[in-house]
Formats: structure tokens, C-alpha cells, sequence
């Protein structure tokens, strides 16, 4: 996603955009009929084609075709509902993400006590502002300072706080992050063009349990004059992992 | 259970590919998330048991299948496993006329508020807290042949109790459909030194949530 789409991804009352819609409603078009038969045998003929049709690979890919005939399965068994599937696609795609998180980072700058609250209690701090739920149950926030960098990771799986910053990023779930940041940190940031002073100490964060991490970046230079509202902008998805710092405030205007 | 998904010190997987982050990098992996969420909502398994479904998959497959993949495969594994369908049936895609009782089948009207509950793992406490913030702790030399939370690079070694969180459900048991089982959950302090040696940058810190059956007093 682009800081651009990111943006506007967390206002609930946006319209799906038109694409998403198509999407969606191709979704749930294909998954009501049971083509089950016919797709075992695109399976099979068309095994060695799915490179060729980047946009239309839905009929030609055998993941795909997999997973439609086991939507298609398991909305026939009764198990699962169809317009469940499109809600809880709609819930992450488009109305949970990291601006989220922003709108608390920028709250912690503004708001001593807010931030004193949210590092004592996350969980009820970032619920007042009504983020909570499924992989955000139990938060912790972390706060970068001139002395210490916070960096968060999950090395057994992919864990990472959903209600904040809504769907992890493909390089967090990869095996070149998950594997590297806890033996070497400093390496992991450079590779995002992060470069701290030697003097400062690094604290990575392993999710082995249910408790979540959030990153409060440290606020700009220069943003004293910045509204809550504006210093949100600053206050990118990466930063609240750790693997980048807040934006300039430049970047506000 | 040691096995690849335990990757954290490995330094064998190249550069990280920080490219554009879509979400999701095919329409696919849109379904499997909705259809593992939806599944999961049936309650027929717990989340513990899902990841070890995860961490179960063939070595080469789970470093290969990319992150919706590993769910696909843990997920078929899954519902073989709970009778919710059939060998025959994820061959042929044909459902049979049968089909098992879940608990609860989730309707798109209460997503919202299911998701906004979560399913929260901290416990009430029946026991006191074994070690306080400060205590030097070490990790036991676990070697769980099945589902654990204890990753291998911080076995053996010796930190500080940084945070006592509540009694959290023990993955290690609920992954074996033998209960929640809660235990103290605390948060440890490692240096990178005592983690990976001496030619590390000596000031940085890891921190683990670690059950208290994963630890010992010093």
C-alpha cells in the first residue's frame, strides 16, 4: 500500500473504492456456484500458463483454484457464510490500518498524560480511542528516545498489531526479516536507510505471546507548530514498527 | 517443536525485500484471510493449535508457500484433522451430504464486534507471581517436540525480568487441546552479548515474553 492510499485508509465511512468493489462483488459472484469440477481440470490443462496473465491469473492459478473450491466447500458444508467473507475482507482492506496507529502517536506527542497513560496501559489507552480487538488485545507501547530504538518482530510467526496498523507488510512476514532483526538490528535498519548514532542502544521486541508492540516514534524537529491532526501525516506505518523514524515536517505541508 | 518457523538469529535468507506493500499480492490471499477468520470463528479450533498446523507443514513448503500459503496448507491440515471435511472432498472439490456441528457459524452483521472482543488470553491469578521485575532469570533447555513459544535462540541464556504481565493461557498445553492452562507471563531483558557473542554492539537488548515454565530462578 502507498503512504498515499494509507492515508485515508483508516475512515471507516469511505466508500470501497470502485475497484475494491468490483473485486469484491467478482468474489462473491465466482464463490456462489460451484464450478468445483471445471476448475480440477483448468488445474490441471492450464498447470504451466498462470506466469502469462498477471490480471486474469484467478482463472488460470492453481492456489487460486484451490481456495475457491475450498470457499466453495465449506459455504456449501454451512461452516462459513459468503457475506461474512466480503465483511471481514472490507474490515482489513479498508477501514483498519495504520492510521490508527498514527492518530495515537500523535495524540502520545501532544498529550503528556496521554502518553503517560499509554505507556503504562496501551490496551485501554488505544481503546479510548475505539482501536481494539483481534491482535490488539493485550498492547504495549514502546517509546524511542535520544537513547533507545525500539524495533518490534515476531520470529516464530507473524504476529503484529492488527487493530493499529491493521494488516502486516509482506517484508515483516518474511523469513530475511523475522530471522535477522534480533541478531542484527543495525543491519535490518540500514537496509531501510535508517542510520542511528553508534551511542544509541537498540531494543527489539520478539511477539512470542499475545501481547502486541507499538512503536511511538520520536516526534520531529521543528513540529511545535503542528496541530495533533497534521503531526498524524508524519507518523508513518514503518516508523510505529521501528524500521524507520517519524517523517520530517516537511512532509506536513 | 524445533523446526524452521524458528528463524529468529538465522542469517541465511539475504536482503529483505522492502518493495511496494500491498497487502495482499494476489485476489487469493484476500480469501484465505476472510475464510481462516470466518473458519476460526467456528471455534473449532483455538489459535495455539492453528499455528502448530502452521509450524507442522513440510519444511521446504512453509519456507516456499509465501505467508496466505502457509495458511491455506495449515488450514486443509485443520479441517482434515477436525472432520470438518473430507480427503475426498478437497480432492474433488464435491461436497459430500454430510457435514459436522460447529459451535457458531459467523454472520457478516456481527464481524465488526467479533473482531472488537478479540479473544483476550490474560487469566485471573490463582497463584503469586514466581519472579518479580529485576530477578536475573534463565531459560530452561526446553526442547518441546510440539507447539511452543520458546524460540531456541534464547535457550539457555540469562536475562532480566523487565515486566510481569498477568497469567496467560500456556500455548504450550492449549496447542495440544489439553486445556488453557494460564501461567505468569513476563517480559526479559537480554543483552546482545550474552545472545550472540562478544562482537555484537554490546549496548542492544532483545525482549521475550516468556512463560514462567520456560524459566528458572538464578
Amino acid at each position: 500500500m502507498t503512504k498515499k492510499t494509507q492515508s485515508s485508509a483508516d475512515h471507516t465511512v469511505n466508500p470501497v473504492p470502485q475497484d475494491q468493489k468490483q473485486r469484491a462483488s467478482d468474489g462473491s459472484h465466482e464463490g456462489g456456484h460451484d464450478h468445483s469440477h471445471s476448475h480440477a481440470h483448468h488445474e490441471r490443462d492450464h498447470n504451466h500458463t498462470h506466469e502469462h496473465g498477471d490480471h486474469d491469473h484467478s482463472h488460470l492459478d492453481p492456489t487460486a483454484l484451490r481456495v475457491r473450491s475450498l470457499q466453495t466447500l465449506l459455504l456449501k458444508k454451512g461452516y462459513i457464510k459468503e457475506d461474512t467473507l466480503n465483511e471481514l475482507i472490507d474490515t482489513y482492506e479498508n477501514k483498519v490500518g495504520p492510521r490508527n496507529g498514527a492518530k495515537v502517536v500523535a495524540k502520545a506527542w501532544v498529550d503528556e498524560n496521554y502518553k503517560n497513560w499509554l505507556l503504562t496501559d496501551a490496551t485501554a489507552a488505544i481503546a479510548s480511542l475505539d482501536f481494539q480487538g483481534r491482535q490488539g488485545e493485550h498492547m504495549v507501547a514502546v517509546e524511542n528516545t535520544p537513547d533507545v530504538h525500539n524495533m518490534v518482530v515476531c520470529t516464530l510467526c507473524s504476529c503484529y498489531p492488527w487493530p493499529v496498523l491493521g494488516l502486516p507488510p509482506a517484508w515483516y512476514k518474511s523469513a530475511p526479516y523475522r530471522s535477522r532483526v534480533v541478531i542484527d538490528p543495525a543491519s535490518v535498519l540500514s537496509e531501510f536507510g535508517v542510520t542511528l548514532p553508534e551511542r544509541k542502544r537498540i531494543a527489539v521486541w520478539d511477539s512470542t505471546a499475545e501481547v502486541r508492540y507499538l512503536v511511538i516514534p520520536e516526534r520531529p524537529e521543528n513540529t511545535e507548530h503542528l496541530s495533533q491532526t497534521e503531526l498524524e501525516k508524519l507518523v508513518n506505518r514503518d516508523s510505529m514498527i521501528g524500521t524507520a523514524l517519524a517523517s520530517p515536517a516537511e512532509l506536513c505541508t | 517443536m524445533n523446526g524452521v518457523h524458528d528463524m529468529g538469529g538465522l542469517e541465511c535468507f539475504g536482503p529483505i525485500e522492502n518493495g511496494p506493500d500491498e497487502k495482499f499480492h494476489h485476489d487469493w490471499e484476500r480469501q484465505v484471510l476472510a475464510i481462516t477468520l470466518a473458519v476460526g470463528a467456528t471455534g473449532t479450533w483455538n489459535l495455539d493449535q492453528s499455528r502448530f498446523s502452521r509450524e507442522s507443514l513440510d519444511p521446504s513448503l512453509y519456507l516456499s508457500a509465501g505467508y496466505y500459503g502457509i495458511w491455506l496448507n495449515a488450514l486443509e491440515s485443520l479441517l482434515l484433522k477436525h472432520g470438518l471435511l473430507s480427503q475426498a472432498e478437497l480432492n474433488s472439490g464435491k461436497a459430500e451430504p454430510t457435514f459436522k456441528t460447529v459451535n457458531r457459524v459467523l454472520e457478516a452483521c456481527d464481524v465488526e464486534a467479533t473482531l472488537n472482543r478479540g479473544s483476550p488470553v490474560n487469566r485471573p491469578a490463582t497463584t503469586s507471581a514466581l519472579f518479580s521485575v529485576g530477578d536475573q532469570v534463565r531459560v530452561i533447555n526446553l526442547h518441546t517436540p510440539t507447539h511452543t513459544r520458546l524460540p531456541a535462540y534464547i535457550r539457555n541464556h540469562t536475562g532480566i525480568v523487565h515486566k510481569v504481565h498477568d497469567p496467560h493461557v500456556y500455548p504450550d498445553t492449549h496447542a495440544l487441546g489439553k486445556g488453557e492452562n494460564p501461567q505468569w507471563l513476563y517480559n526479559i531483558q537480554f543483552n546482545a552479548k550474552e545472545l550472540w557473542g562478544e562482537h555484537r554492539r554490546q549496548h542492544d537488548v532483545v525482549h521475550v515474553d516468556c512463560w514462567e515454565p520456560y524459566l528458572e530462578g538464578i
